[in-house]
């Protein structure tokens, strides 16, 4: 029997980054939209993500983790490459992390310190991660079995787009989810938030691929769109991801604006996200470094694939499991009351 | 010349983990310590469980979120700084980090959202529960984390191929030999940190004139926990050594400071010199006396560090003060265990003014303990980063020095704004003291749902009378 670990592997570690960002996202992004907020509807706010966030944020770790375990040499390439934005990343989940905590310790002054902590740190990370994102598609020079680069490498005009593009994405899921969990005035603001960056993250989206497209020849061969001429033959069996990510923002746009939904707006973000994921998949697929590397290159020995298989086949299922119960304890509109301070 | 991108990325490496294991060390110790309180709580129904799961629940959470945050860094950083190593050794080393995400970090983090605001949303059994895990959860974790650098430290059961570590035999690398003994080393370390953290708030209540039921449970349970495991860790720790010196040679010289090759003393003050190749001593035992001490023969005959190229030695300076600093704190936790216990016999244990004094003087002896024992032992693994095998200036990233300078600078800043708030927010609470009414009130509320604790019913135990003030 030969099963293809390293394939196996690129779809576990491709669906831990994928919850990351669903999970993770909509906390990052409440802490966006904390600016647009009353104070005591900042703490509904976070009374809505404070019982889950740290679970969120441990599929970062899976993430790297993963890949470190998974695809060493993937990790040892793209960690160097995205050194600043990773320590940015990194700091500035420091400060929103604590700021959970320190915000309901804090008195007036560092209350207000920690309050505005959560909104940098929350926005500075989801920039970070968009740097990351946007240097990660345009590819990574390598020499060897290393990253080859400058330490600006990932500061170009196309990660400054995604860098701006997905923090909008993540505030959508932020605010769509504030939807599912607030009520009364605040869920009404949360509509209009989540009207308007519907609109904005549409054009995001458009533009980015658009900028994917003239950025790399690769990709563009790929979809069989290019300046000069489209490729039918090549975009059709494509095409499904974009125009089903057309479909979640005409739907999420409708079911924002209706009275009485509450999580179908959040659902269909969701969809926007897995489009938009779907399309950088079958860009980028097979590479695990874009472009030189592929996941069978990257992958490391097949008996430590085994080992993680093993684990990954008995724990996450069972972690899914509980984090799905966790959920579920905490379903319903939140409310500041349960917590324990 | 200034500082080269691999030193620089060892200083940071060093500052953010040695920042980070402040919490690990104190939140593996308190998460037992709350589920022991809570477990308590169910079973006897004494207001005191629960008032002082209330008040140090609080101080988890504080220590637990700072904890996380900066262990988050810890799994990007051994790729942006070491990512030769990540290369080479991703396939072993790897798959033991991935089991701690997967066994343990859901886990803990799943369930510490149900133990700090599910109080009122699930019944107590359910609650004690996750509590629980979130304590097992943070074993786990020690397990595998402690695992992978033992491996580092006495790597077996793996093979070189074209370069790359691989493993021929996993449960040689997972426990390998310095493993079991360090694991058992660092889970008491941590539960003495929080024992003495909990002695020491005990002592800062009664040093402000508030004596309380809560301050004198926290007193008897953290000196009866002291008393026992301060002198179990000098037996494993004298174990851990015994392994070292076995299979890390160096390192046990550099903690030791043995240049010479013979019979060797111990020393118990004296500053060790990389240059001149010796160490100035100012006290030390007869020779043979450091041989009794490792070996257990005083008349084996043990290498000293000039027995080795000046390139396959660690710097001396660190493992050697940090080795002394880490033993003294030791023994200062068994004298704080057994004076209390003597005092504890007597019926003197809460109106001993000079031992409330020093338990509150010696609450951070774990911190230290823990943090000088770690330098000793990282620092004395140089120059290696796989022990024997992998250099540490073979493992470094192609990342240039200013990046990690910014890097470096970056981690200061923020964790010098996150350390100094977190700080005052948990002096805030242990002066403010257990037992407070609004921890009260706190768990008694109506309850928000059917299934909230039955608090205040047939379980509540009459309001507690006014203590004299003997404290």
């Amino acid at each position: 029997m030969s099963l293809d670990l390293p394939l196996l592997w690129a779809v576990v570690i491709a669906a831990a980054v994928f919850m990351y960002v669903l999970l993770d996202g909509f906390d990052l992004g409440v802490g966006a939209l904390f600016p647009f907020a009353s104070d005591e509807e900042r703490d509904v706010m976070t009374a809505s993500i404070a019982p889950v966030w740290d679970g969120n944020e441990t599929w970062l770790v899976l993430g790297g983790g993963g890949l470190l375990a998974a695809f060493p040499l993937a990790y040892a390439i793209l960690m160097p490459a995205l050194y600043i934005p990773i320590f940015l990343m990194l700091g500035a989940l420091i400060l929103r992390g604590v700021a959970f905590e320190f915000r309901a310790h804090g008195r007036r002054r560092g209350r207000r310190f920690w309050t505005g902590a959560f909104t940098v740190g929350s926005v500075t990370a989801m920039a970070a991660q968009g740097f990351v994102l946007g240097a990660f598609v345009q590819g990574v020079r390598i020499e060897g079995r290393a990253f080859a680069g400058g330490p600006l490498d990932w500061l170009t005009p196309f990660t400054v787009l995604t860098a701006i593009a997905l923090p909008l994405g993540y505030t959508l899921l932020g605010a769509a989810w504030l939807i599912a969990k607030t009520e009364g005035e605040l869920q009404a603001k949360a509509r209009t938030w989540t009207v308007r960056l519907t609109v904005a993250v549409a054009v995001a989206m458009a533009m980015v691929s658009i900028a994917t497209l003239a950025v790399n020849p690769a990709v563009s061969a790929r979809w069989g769109v290019s300046m000069a001429a489209v490729d039918l033959a090549r975009l059709a069996p494509l095409s499904p991801a974009p125009l089903f990510g057309a479909l979640a923002l005409a739907a999420l746009f409708i079911t924002a604006r209706k009275a009485g939904t509450h999580f179908a707006p959040y659902l269909w973000a969701t969809g926007v996200f897995l489009s938009g994921y779907a399309g950088l998949a079958l860009s980028i697929f097979p590479d695990a470094v874009p472009y030189g590397v592929d996941i069978w290159q990257a992958a490391a020995h097949d008996n430590a694939l085994v080992l993680l298989g093993v684990g990954v086949a008995i724990m996450l299922p069972l972690i899914l499991g509980y984090t799905a119960y966790v959920y579920w304890v905490f379903r319903g509109k939140a409310s500041v009351e349960h917590g324990y301070h | 010349m200034g500082l080269d991108h691999v030193l620089l990325s060892r200083i940071q490496f060093g500052f953010t983990i040695a920042f980070h294991i402040i919490f690990p060390a104190f939140t593996i110790g308190l998460a037992s310590y709350l589920a022991v309180l809570e477990g308590l709580w169910l079973a006897t129904k004494k207001a005191v469980f629960r008032n002082l799961y209330m008040f140090w629940v609080k101080v988890f959470a504080l220590a637990f979120g700072m904890g996380v945050v900066s262990g988050v860094v810890m799994s990007y950083q051994i790729g942006t700084n070491w990512s030769v190593f990540s290369d080479k050794v991703g396939s072993v080393i790897g798959p033991l980090l991935g089991y701690e995400v997967l066994t343990a970090f859901f886990l803990e983090a799943s369930f510490l959202g149900i133990m700090l605001f599910g109080w009122k949303k699930v019944g107590p059994r359910l609650h004690f529960v996750a509590t629980l895990f979130v304590a097992i959860g943070t074993l786990i974790s020690a397990f595998w984390i402690v695992s992978a650098n033992s491996w580092m430290q006495t790597p077996t059961g793996f093979a070189v191929e074209d370069g790359r570590f691989v493993a021929v035999d996993w449960l040689q690398v997972i426990f390998n030999p310095s493993f079991p003994t360090r694991f058992v080393h660092m889970v008491i370390a941590a539960y003495l940190t929080t024992a003495m953290v909990v002695l020491g708030a005990a002592g800062l209540a009664a040093v402000l004139g508030r004596g309380s039921d809560e301050a004198r449970t926290m007193r008897r349970m953290a000196v009866g926990l002291v008393a026992i495991l301060a002198p179990a860790q000098l037996l494993v720790g004298h174990e851990s050594g015994r392994i070292a010196h076995e299979h890390q040679p160096t390192k046990v010289a550099a903690m030791e400071g043995w240049w010479e090759t013979g019979r060797q003393p111990t020393i118990l003050i004296g500053w060790p010199d990389d240059a001149a190749e010796k160490t100035h001593v100012l006290l030390q035992t007869p020779k043979g006396f450091g041989g009794w001490v490792v070996t257990g023969r005083a008349d084996d005959v043990l290498k000293g560090l000039k027995a080795w190229p000046r390139e396959d030695r660690p710097p001396t300076v660190l493992p050697f003060w940090g080795f002394r600093i880490m033993v003294g704190m030791g023994l200062l936790m068994i004298l704080m265990g057994w004076w209390g216990a003597v005092l504890w016999l007597r019926g003197a244990l809460d109106r001993t003014r000079l031992f409330h004094w020093a338990a509150l003087f010696s609450g951070p002896a774990g911190f230290i303990a823990v943090i000088t024992g770690w330098i000793c032992a990282e620092v004395g693994r140089q120059p290696y980063l796989v022990f024997g095998q992998l250099r540490t200036i073979d493992g470094a990233s192609p990342v240039a020095a200013g990046a990690v300078s910014a890097s470096l600078l970056l981690f200061v800043v923020v964790y010098a704004i996150v350390f100094s708030a977190g700080a005052l927010y948990i002096g805030r609470l242990l002066v403010r003291g257990p037992g407070q009414a609004e921890d009260v009130e706190a768990a008694t509320q109506p309850p928000g749902n059917p299934l909230a604790m039955p608090i205040g019913g047939e379980g509540a135990p009459p309001p507690r009378p006014q203590t004299p003030a003997t404290e």
